[in-house]
């Protein structure tokens, strides 16, 4: 992979390592262009006259917020004004070298999404927009793909590339719904899950550390193995005892008090063991990556593994360590297919999730708090798809499931800020 | 990538005797290490069918008092299942007629051909540094424009086959272009920008096909209409036997390729790119213009692996039309160590293995999905050969070469 470290001479690259600033033009021109297209479609392509619903109630709040019934027409240009707006100031920002911090984005795209959710639902009496669960489905949805980030990050930084995140989550999904069958609790798979991915992962890590192979290669090869196994074990052995794959779930633990918030409450609160392991996780790796002594040992490793061979860090022991438990991460998300959806094992289940977490953990910038961003962005996407489709809306469910894949190609592309990998990302040390 | 030059084995420069040397040259050789890393997968599968396998399982729970029955239905059930894919894949034994007997491997040769277009092109890609794991996205596009070229067109004769052939081409080379002009001009990684742009060429063809003008008429799945006759690759050997012409195209891409990667300026290039992109430049080579050609190249290879999906074996569009061609091509560039005539042997190999699955349905009552695990640990096995030389206690070659992909 020679090649991939090699910076193709743009002056974009050549400028970016410059110590003197440069003024960015691209996010505040990207925020522009899609706040244009949110007041042009759902601004003015709303009809005129027809109101939105939005429900934010669930019954077990303490205080119960009204339903709000807005004129369609006038929500979506109102939002898409705010949020052209909010471009205006990050070019602003820009012009005076500055960064806008993270509200604006955040900002943003409630406002984008408000105008496009006043445009979907505009004029359709029946139905009307259910934030709350809209906002508890992202959230699950979006679990396997924050854990499958976080693993991705764990790796990357200490620069193993893992493309085998898939695997580690199928794996782990098959193993939990394995082991929780055959004793007959849930929670059992959750212990379960993570061994799964972390022997996935250290079957990653033993190829592209001791011999020295390509860690794409492997990375792809695995998810193949991962997908071939558990299929096979899923139509023979689990077939002829269906006891072995049982559909077994982790109920949810509403949490006093904080569960009964509304909005919020329901959203974080009321959420299964799995969904708070994941707030944990992603708190403690944010701090130990960035704050910690390990967390700068494993970054030395990843950016310049001989300066950190030289004071004393063992490189290829803390790629070996980094990988296996990135592995375990991701295959404890992989536990969110069977037992966090109360679901039995079924071929293939994972569906590509695997791949979308490695774009959250591009478009996070490969750090847990990113990976967490975009995870839930990604996960917003998917179940708007599905509140869409049960609303019946115009827009092709298709172009919505795009939506990761091609955020992810601007990411890369440099449209959307600039995504820097682990400089030592996928060249294997040898002394 | 500094990989895919593998050096045949240097010669030893004070040898004692010749047929020790022989020996010698046969154990460190690299085919040896192909060849063992199949056994071992073999072996592999072994396991997974004993593990499967309901007899064995009865069997091995009085184990201690009768452990030749467990033996016995152990060698049984990897006999059987072995067999099935013998019979599958190459020569059906039960069969009256020789052309009957003979017809699995034509189907292995049918199922091999988009493996050869796709290999081919990832060949290329590997070999010029770029990783593209984008065939399946390439094929996908490629089978859509040809296949609506080829049921939606109406042309004359032999026209109709040859421009659906180019519009899967050209489809393949449009999803190609994209990420090889994105690496060139800001660097994007390939290896991202081909998987996303996989699942982006999967949910447009389910938006297509979600549409008039792809649905087949009276069908409410995801299914387009049959190509028309004369935009169908014309059969090879007769009706009897499944293969087409388009694996005669095949072989000659593979001749193409080789023509291309050995003798051209293009094609050293290509491979002055891969080696040493740096040196490469200095020498006066455009390495952006070596990505995007690559891309392109290899792209419009998926296509026409996408071709012999749907103007050859399946006829129409589906949502399965790529299968896990991408996928499996990857593993077949990679058995073949990016070369032509390796790409092709590769692809006889897991073209064999995927015509067996059927039979191994029938016959063994195994599922498909062991033929996955075979050929992920093949190329497992083959990319880490002194993996594959401690477990057989191969002697090491003098000179360690670097294998990585």
């Amino acid at each position: 992979m020679s090649a991939t470290t090699v910076d193709t001479a743009t002056p974009d690259a050549a400028a970016s390592g410059d110590v003197l600033k440069t003024k960015s033009w691209k996010g505040p021109i990207g925020l522009g262009v899609v706040a244009l297209i949110s007041l042009l479609i759902f601004g003015f392509g709303t009809p005129s006259g027809s109101d939105t619903t939005f429900v934010v109630a669930t019954s077990s709040d303490f205080v119960h917020l009204p339903t709000l019934t807005l004129p369609s027409k006038i929500a979506a240009i109102v939002l898409s004004v705010i949020a052209l707006a909010l471009a205006g100031y990050s070019a602003y920002l820009a012009n005076q070298y500055r960064k806008p911090g993270l509200w604006l984005p955040i900002v943003y795209g409630m406002a984008v999404m408000g105008a496009l959710l006043s445009w979907a639902g505009a004029g359709r009496d029946n139905t009307s927009i259910q934030i709350t669960g809209l906002l508890t489905s992202s959230l699950f949805l979006a679990v396997p793909l924050i854990f499958g980030a976080l693993a991705g990050t764990l790796c990357e930084r200490s620069g193993i590339v893992n493309i085998a995140i898939e695997g580690q989550l199928l794996a782990g999904a098959f193993f939990a719904a394995l082991m929780a069958s055959m004793v007959g609790n849930a929670y059992v798979g959750l212990i379960a899950a993570p061994l799964a991915g972390a022997l996935v992962g250290a079957v990653l890590a033993i190829f592209a550390t001791k011999y020295w192979v390509n860690q794409i290669v492997v990375g792809v090869v695995l998810n193949m193995l991962v997908i071939g196994l558990t299929s096979f074990f899923f139509s023979t052995v689990m077939s002829d005892n269906p006891d072995l794959n049982r559909s077994l779930g982790l109920a949810a633990l509403p949490i006093p008090l904080l569960s009964s918030i509304p909005i919020i409450g329901p959203v974080l609160f009321d959420q299964n063991l799995l969904v708070y392991t994941m707030y944990v996780v992603v708190i403690v790796f944010q701090i130990m990556l960035f704050k910690s002594r390990w967390g700068l040992r494993v970054r030395a490793v990843g950016e310049h593994p001989k300066a950190a061979d030289t004071v004393g860090i063992k490189v290829n022991r803390t790629r070996v360590r980094n990988t296996i438990l990135g592995g375990a991460i991701a295959g404890l998300g992989g536990a969110f297919f069977t037992v966090a959806s109360g679901l039995a094992f079924g071929k293939e289940m994972t569906a590509g999730k695997g791949y979308i977490a490695l774009a959250a953990m591009i478009l996070g910038r490969w750090s847990p708090r990113g990976a967490l961003a975009a995870a839930l962005l990604f996960g917003f996407a998917d179940a708007l798809r599905v509140q869409l489709g049960i609303i019946g809306s115009d827009i092709p469910s298709q172009f919505l499931a795009m939506f990761p894949y091609l955020a992810t190609i601007f990411a890369v592309a440099g449209l959307v800020g600039h995504s820097r990998p682990p400089a030592a990302e996928g060249i294997p040390y040898k002394k | 990538m500094s990989a895919t030059a593998v050096t045949e084995a240097p010669q030893q420069p004070q040898t004692p005797s010749r047929a020790k040397q022989v020996l010698r040259e046969i154990l460190e050789s690299s085919t040896l290490v192909v060849i063992m890393a199949v056994v071992a997968s073999l072996i592999i599968g072994a396991i997974l069918i004993v593990i499967a396998d309901e007899d064995v399982r009865t069997a091995s729970a009085y184990f201690f008092s009768r452990p030749g029955d467990t033996l016995s239905a152990m060698w049984d059930a990897i006999w059987g299942a072995y067999t099935a894919m013998f019979q599958g894949a190459i020569y059906n034994t039960r069969a009256d007629t020789f052309a009957a007997a003979i017809k699995p491997f034509t189907q292995t040769l049918t199922m091999a051909t988009p493996l050869i277009f796709a290999g081919l092109g990832l060949g290329i890609g590997f070999r010029a540094g770029l990783f593209n794991i984008g065939a399946q996205g390439q094929i996908i596009i490629g089978a859509t424009l040809g296949g609506w070229v080829g049921f939606a067109w109406d042309l004359p004769g032999f026209t109709h086959l040859l421009v659906a052939v180019i519009g899967c081409a050209l489809g393949g080379a449009i999803w190609g272009f994209i990420p090889g002009f994105l690496k060139a001009r800001t660097g994007a990684h390939e290896v991202i920008v081909t998987i996303m742009l996989n699942y982006v060429a999967l949910n447009l063809l389910s938006y297509l096909l979600s549409l008039e003008a792809f649905q087949r008429e009276g069908q409410n799945n995801p299914i387009s209409p049959t190509v028309a006759e004369n935009a169908q690759y014309p059969l090879l050997l007769g009706s009897q036997f499944p293969l087409h012409w388009g694996f005669v195209l095949a072989i000659a891409c593979a001749f193409g390729v080789w023509w291309l990667m050995e003798r051209s300026t293009l094609g050293f290039e290509f491979r002055a790119v891969g080696a040493n992109p740096r040196a490469a430049r200095t020498a006066g080579m455009s390495v952006a213009k070596g990505t995007i050609l690559v891309m392109v190249i290899a792209g419009a290879l998926a296509g026409l692996a996408g071709s012999a999906q749907v103007l050859g074996t399946e006829k129409n569009l589906t949502l399965d039309i790529a299968g896990s061609i991408g996928f499996d091509a990857i593993t077949v560039a990679l058995l073949g160590r990016s070369r032509p005539l390796g790409t092709v042997l590769a692809a006889i190999l897991f073209g064999g293995l995927k015509a067996s699955g059927p039979s191994l349905q029938v016959l063994a009552g195994l599922p498909v999905d062991i033929v996955f695990v075979i050929q992920a640990t093949i190329v497992l096995f083959i990319a880490a050969p002194p993996l594959v030389r401690s477990i057989f206690r191969l002697p090491a070659p003098a000179h360690e070469k670097e294998v990585a992909a």
